[in-house]
């Protein structure tokens, strides 16, 4: 196996949780309560330290001295291939939490089959993040159902947000080459296997969260071979502007 | 309507076997959440093993203006502390 499809993978991998925690980031300061403030930049934490753990192995890879924060800061729009629901905007509480829920879902199941991963280091790295994963997957899902079995306002929120961002979930199921090869390397899970199981238990929580599965959706994929929505550059035009006006800066 | 969550009192227990403790207090919608929020809030740097959450209402205190009638009388009955026995020199921790 050459080292450019499996720096892919880690780099899919790691932009997916990366963009989600920037996405999250933006909260701080900004939650609807101090609590949830705290909870959802816990959320981004994390995220980022499973993904300091993908791209420092990303980075060895890659030689020549590169680091981790060269991996995640220096790349161009093309070259992220994080899946396109995570890039949605943080419309409101209700976009914060369909967003995670959406993403957790399959999430957690990436983390139970990497665990497995004949790569050493990424299943390291699900071992240590399957216990965080599984709190998000505890906390959006409490979260959904409160929201859509709340008040007339707080489903309808909820329901709205469903009917945006449904679109971009088949994105995280559905193979790409290079995931359809880690599979075959036993390196990767199959991803398609999981799809019946993610649309269950999705569907069950909206179900209990009295919000219905929207009809007639044209599912939406790109992000994760570089084609993103028009929302991706914003969010690199923050996320980079440090690195770019002060490359290799120190903290 | 009131917009604001209820308080809720946090208890964090650190180490198995030994009492849970007030740790502080916060706001939530319900038990469920006020005990992810005070995972989140008071156990991110591995203070504890186990949570209580209580909502704050359902505590009741003592007056502070009664702590005279309450606390004061013991203060002079310092026979109800076992101090006047004479400890053998190998025991420890008492």
């Amino acid at each position: 196996m050459n080292n450019d499809l499996l720096y892919d993978y880690i780099i899919h991998l790691g932009d997916s949780s990366m963009i989600l925690g920037q996405r999250l980031g933006e909260l701080c300061g900004h939650g609807p309560e101090l609590e949830t403030d705290i909870a959802l930049t816990n959320i981004s934490l994390d995220l980022f330290g499973q993904v300091r753990n993908y791209f420092q192995y990303a980075a060895e890879l890659l030689g020549g001295g590169k680091t981790e924060d060269h991996v995640a800061m220096l790349r161009y729009e093309h070259q992220y291939k994080n899946v396109m629901l995570v890039e949605q905007p943080n419309n409101d509480f209700a976009y914060v939490i369909a967003r995670q829920h959406f993403y957790d879902q399959f999430h957690f199941m990436l983390m139970q089959a990497l665990v497995n991963s004949k790569d050493e280091r990424l299943a390291a790295v699900a071992k240590k993040s399957i216990m965080e994963v599984e709190y998000h997957l505890d906390l959006s899902t409490t979260w959904m159902k409160r929201l859509g079995d709340g008040t007339e306002e707080s489903n309808r929120r909820l329901q709205d947000a469903i009917d945006h961002l449904y679109r971009f979930t088949q994105e995280l199921t559905t193979p790409t080459q290079t995931e359809k090869q880690m599979a075959n390397l036993g390196i990767g899970p199959d991803i398609e296997a999981m799809q019946e199981k993610y649309y269950n238990d999705l569907h069950a929580v909206m179900e209990e969260a009295k919000v219905s599965v929207p009809a007639n959706v044209v599912f939406q994929f790109g992000g994760k071979e570089g084609r993103h929505t028009e929302q991706m550059g914003y969010i690199l035009a923050d996320f980079q502007f440090m690195q770019r006006a002060y490359p290799d800066m120190k903290w | 309507m009131n917009k604001e969550w209820p308080i809720w009192e946090i208890f964090i227990r650190s180490k198995n076997g030994l009492d849970h403790r007030h740790a502080g207090s916060l706001h939530a919608a319900d038990a469920e959440m006020a005990i992810q929020n005070a995972r989140d809030v008071y156990t991110r740097r591995q203070e504890g093993v186990s949570l209580w959450v209580v909502e704050s209402k359902h505590i009741t205190a003592s007056n502070p203006e009664k702590s005279g009638e309450l606390f004061e009388p013991a203060k002079d009955k310092v026979y109800r502390h076992p101090t006047f026995y004479n400890l053998p020199d190998e025991l420890k921790h008492m």
